[in-house]
């Protein structure tokens, strides 16, 4: 059932607790997970403008997914990283949809009331539009 | 050049680069409007400036997909220019810049870029935004509630507009309904008319119309310094940012020979000097641009609308267009240095700030840049001439180890010194310099000054465990600074 799933994640709380619910689910089915963190224009800005150069940006990003990565190496989950460009919502559905995924596994989002209104969520843009099963943990 | 690249850079990605630079088009109007006033020539001046540099740049730049043309950070330099000297001058100016940055791109500087600290880049961007702003401050002076209604107009249109559609951009919105609220209702504010000519005339060639003599390049070769080492400062910055975000990568000195070609024709064809800008290109990228095409498509439709519109642009109030830059100042600001400035370490903040600062204060961006990096390199020679010394004493007290940690250079000899105690008992002392390093010549001279201090006492001094540098600096100037030459 579940055996390709992707997670999306920006190492956030929320994208944490999405990632134990995935790596249940990869249990279950022995599956394997694929990480996506999608950066948009806003934070390449500031990354590149803070970072020392591409290679302590790429650092600094894989040190957002660090808790996931270890958890996923905790519990033996056959797993891969990858960074997508661009707005996060269509990003990760564009990705999700090119490839064939069983599942996509996101949380719920960090945005105040007044934000969602106004940007819309990442995790209901990835819900409507996505064509396998979405799992948006609260 | 290769044919499948340069294909692919041009015609990969058609559909999107004409979209996006039809949108980036439209976007560079009114900060090429903006920007000229700031630099206090005619609107044409910085309208010229982006046709060439957008056009020039789809040629002959090296980060495809990047969007150049008449920017505020250059603006700011030439002011003083432009009020004591003219546009001529300026015209001067901007192809010498050009030139500069040619030489730049062919002696491979691009590298340079590495000695600017980041604290400094984001005390530069920080110094930029807070100068855009100030600088619309005098278009409020002596206008009544009109003129905040107008601009609080504006910067709402901009702001909530993309929540209707992000396919037009917002700033063109906002700058049409105002402009068309302050004509229909015929306000008696300020517009771009009344601040300087505007001209449906295609650029064209001209030489600077100034005398070609020793006086005249004392007067613009400092400006052309500080607009080229600004221009490429940020042109890099931006290509770096433009490479996160599509995830490619690109030739930096070939970029910076593109600056300078832009330049050079932008000058002869009555345009300001310009450069890369960041907001512009992250607007390009995001409405689907990718290639070269697009900031071809972004010049050449710049043309056409002011072909077209040119009567319609000097009715543009300034409220709209101080309203347009006062959300590129915001927009510009890294407003997360400010809310991490207590967590990051004081030495770097207090480089931002002191690159803030001195840009405000001088209001020269090059000026605060170069306070930055003096400041980070006396902030790093600082931290690193930290050196510690462990002394050990061995065979029965009569031997003494040194054991020397850390970088021995200028900034660090005198505190290496005073860590030694020359008057001890003992017969023989070994300076271990495994973990150190030896960097210069009072780094040797200051060894020497050790061995002679000990040798006055009648010990004697070995070493151990140089590095092979270290070795060879040593064996090629030590003991000249030594009385006995040993």
């Amino acid at each position: 059932m579940y055996k390709k799933i992707l997670l999306a994640a920006d190492g956030s709380d929320h994208s944490i607790r999405a990632a134990s619910h995935a790596i249940n689910l990869a249990k279950l089915n022995d599956g394997q997970i694929d990480v996506v963190y999608a950066v948009d224009g806003k934070t390449s800005k500031e990354d590149v403008l803070h970072g020392i150069d591409k290679y302590e940006v790429k650092k600094e990003r894989e040190t957002k997914l660090k808790p996931i990565v270890d958890l996923l190496e905790e519990k033996h989950i056959a797993y891969t990283t990858k960074f997508l460009h661009g707005e996060p919502g269509p990003a990760i559905v564009e990705y999700a949809n090119n490839d064939n995924y069983d599942c996509v596994v996101v949380g719920s989002r960090g945005l105040n009331k007044v934000q969602t209104m106004i940007l819309g969520s990442v995790s209901h843009k990835i819900a409507k539009r996505v064509f396998c099963p979405v799992l948006i943990v609260k | 050049m290769n044919v499948t690249k340069m294909k692919e850079e041009w015609f990969g990605n058609v559909k999107g680069d004409i979209l996006a630079g039809i949108v980036v088009a439209l976007a560079l109007i009114p900060e090429a409007i903006a920007f000229s006033i700031i630099a206090q020539v005619d609107p044409m001046v910085g309208l010229y400036a982006s046709f060439c540099i957008a056009v020039v740049i789809a040629f002959v730049g090296g980060r495809p997909g990047m969007i150049s043309a008449a920017t505020g950070a250059m603006a700011l330099l030439m002011v003083t220019l432009v009020a004591d000297h003219g546009l001529q001058y300026l015209l001067a100016a901007t192809i010498l810049t050009g030139v500069l940055q040619i030489l730049f791109g062919v002696f491979r500087l691009a590298s340079v870029m590495k000695f600017v600290p980041r604290s400094v880049m984001i005390g530069f961007v920080n110094a930029l935004a807070i100068l855009i702003f100030t600088a619309q401050l005098p278009h409020f002076e002596g206008e009544g509630w009109i003129m905040y209604a107008l601009v609080a107009l504006t910067l709402a249109i901009i702001y909530l507009f993309p929540m209707v559609t992000k396919a037009v951009p917002s700033t063109l919105v906002a700058i049409i309904v105002v402009t068309a609220i302050a004509v229909y209702a015929g306000f008696d504010i300020r517009a771009v008319g009344d601040l300087g000519n505007l001209s449906s005339d295609l650029p064209v060639f001209l030489i600077p119309d100034i005398p070609l003599n020793f006086e005249t390049l004392a007067i613009i070769f400092p400006y052309s310094l500080s607009l080229a080492l600004v221009g490429l400062l940020e042109s890099l910055l931006t290509a770096n940012i433009v490479d996160d975000m599509t995830d490619t990568e690109s030739d930096k000195n070939k970029e910076s020979r593109g600056q300078g070609i832009a330049n050079i024709v932008a000058g002869f064809f009555g345009g300001m000097a310009g450069c890369a800008m960041i907001g512009q290109s992250v607007i390009n990228v995001k409405s689907g641009g990718r290639g070269r095409l697009s900031a071809l498509v972004a010049g050449g439709f710049l043309m056409i609308l002011i072909f077209v519109l040119g009567s319609v642009v000097v009715k543009i109030p300034m409220a709209a267009l101080a309203g347009v830059m006062i959300m590129v100042s915001i927009s510009t600001f890294d407003w997360s240095s400010v809310k991490n400035l207590h967590k990051i370490p004081r030495t770097d903040a207090a480089v931002m700030v002191t690159t803030v600062v001195t840009v405000v204060v001088t209001h020269n961006l090059s000026i605060g840049v170069l306070a930055g990096v003096l400041l980070s390199a006396i902030f790093f020679a600082a931290k690193i001439s930290k050196v510690k010394v462990t002394q050990i004493v061995a065979v029965n007290g009569k031997k003494k180890i040194y054991k020397v940690d850390g970088q021995i250079f200028f900034a660090s000899v005198s505190d290496l010194v005073s860590q030694f105690t020359f008057n001890e008992d003992v017969e023989e002392v070994e300076i271990d310099l495994t973990n150190a390093h030896l960097w210069d010549d009072s780094a040797i001279g200051a060894l020497d000054k050790i061995e002679m201090k000990f040798e006055q006492n009648n010990v004697t001094v070995k070493y151990k465990g140089l590095n092979r540098d270290s070795k060879s600096l040593k064996d090629k100037i030590g003991g000249l600074s030594k009385a006995s030459g040993h």
